[in-house]
């Protein structure tokens, strides 16, 4: 029984992604379960400080644990900090064929980290309707359609605090892109 | 955090807290007004990242300051003058402009506050910084871009972009004023001066200005103070009554 639980949870859906699990997104960060107390112990940590789909996490947590006639204990984690290299090739793979670019590595946002100048390295200087132009460190995904390498981005924040809006430059179609983090 | 009662430093994380939260008020007051649909989400992000903050910042506060209260109590239950946000923050929305030359500042501030609080001797405050340090890269991103692109632009916007910073530049002093309560918890280990802060947010705006070919405002000659102590401007007010209203209307509603 205990088995099955804990593979359950691990297959909890991400609930703003369905495609991916919460293990997969690399948000699962404990999970023990206590046989004396019948009780199921989940850490979890969230993407983004206001992430609102942590509670509905929570509670198919809950609900998954309900049915195998257990009780979750949640705990909230916040250091160390979540990563989009916490994601697995299994996930990326799902996100990409779900029309979301995958993050690249966390260090190539093309971001500054902490203190100095920033760097706003305007390539071309984008049209209206494409504010944010790209540092040239930064890593270009490929569209998730056509394969194309040449896109560009629309913002920064798109449709979720954890995606950014991009354009394939050949096939036209607009996609979202898993911002690294 | 070990010693909890007697370190902890309520008051300087309320003002952090609560900078966070006024602004992602103040954000969220452009859906639908962005000049952009992309404007719409990004500035909605933003602000659920602040959001985000805060709640950490208050959900800890409320848990070892002794008064058991939650994240609602603190963001809902307190009347103006327990608010210890700066002046910055609680300005009203202007033009877009004005709003990027606000979010620049706070976001350059922002990210040398939290990059120093990555090393505060509080476990808890650091986890928070470290993850709040994350967001606020593309916040800083987002705002420098839109400067150098509205400043370096047309005479319109331009011109706008100047007005922009100029407007902006009575509140920026606050940002970086040690009050007692930063004092005490710099020297606890558990915060930072705000002063500490100056230089390195300043060197990150003027870098974006030169960028912008924009010049650095004249000093002005008033500028904006007491946020820390609760003195605060008249939009305040207005402010905490559109936030706190339904609580306060039906206490203890959800959905």
């Amino acid at each position: 029984m205990a088995t099955d639980v804990l593979a359950a949870v691990r297959a909890i859906p991400d609930p703003e992604i369905p495609v991916i699990t919460i293990e997969g997104l690399g948000i699962l960060r404990g999970l023990t379960f206590d046989a004396a107390a019948g009780e199921v112990h989940v850490v979890i940590t969230p993407t983004y400080s206001g992430c609102p789909a942590m509670r509905a996490i929570e509670d198919s947590i809950a609900r998954v644990c309900r049915a195998h006639g257990l009780t979750a204990r949640v705990t909230t984690q916040l250091a160390p900090a979540w990563t989009t290299d916490w994601i697995d090739a299994d996930s990326r793979e799902a996100l990409r064929r779900f029309g979301i670019a995958p993050p690249g590595p966390a260090g190539s946002s093309g971001l500054s980290s902490s203190g100095g100048p920033v760097s706003v390295t305007l390539g071309t200087r984008p049209t209206v309707g494409s504010p944010s132009g790209e540092a040239s460190t930064r890593h270009t995904p490929a569209c998730p359609r056509c394969g194309s390498e040449r896109t560009s981005v629309l913002s920064q924040f798109g449709s979720t605090a954890c995606k950014a809006l991009r354009r394939c430059d050949d096939c036209g179609d607009p996609f979202d892109e898993f911002k690294a983090l | 955090m070990t010693d909890t009662t007697t370190a902890f430093q309520a008051a300087y994380l309320l003002g952090l807290g609560d900078d966070a939260l006024i602004y992602s008020h103040r954000l969220g007051s452009w859906l639908t007004w962005a000049p952009l649909l992309e404007e719409d989400m990004a500035l909605a992000n933003i602000s659920l990242d602040l959001i985000g903050q805060a709640r950490a910042i208050y959900t800890y506060v409320g848990a070892n300051d002794g008064t058991g209260r939650s994240e609602d109590d603190i963001a809902y239950w307190r009347d103006e003058r327990e608010f210890r946000n700066v002046h910055l923050v609680e300005q009203p929305r202007g033009d877009f402009g004005q709003e990027m030359a606000r979010m620049l500042w706070f976001s350059a501030y922002q990210r040398e506050l939290y990059a120093a609080l990555a090393g505060s001797s509080d476990a808890q405050l650091r986890a928070i910084a470290a993850k709040a340090l994350k967001e606020v890269r593309y916040h800083l991103d987002h705002a420098s871009q839109w400067v150098v692109r509205l400043g370096d632009g047309t005479p319109e916007s331009r011109e706008r972009m100047v007005a922009a910073f100029t407007w902006v530049a009575p509140y920026i002093a606050e940002l970086f004023e040690d009050d007692a309560a930063s004092v005490a918890a710099a020297g606890a280990g558990v915060g930072v001066l705000p002063s500490s802060l100056r230089a390195g947010a300043e060197a990150t705006v003027a870098g974006v200005l030169a960028e912008a070919t924009l010049d650095a405002p004249a000093v002005s000659r008033w500028h904006a103070r007491g946020g820390r102590d609760g003195l605060h401007s008249e939009p305040m007010g207005y402010l905490i009554a559109e936030m706190q209203h339904l609580p306060r209307s039906h206490p203890g509603a959800t959905w």
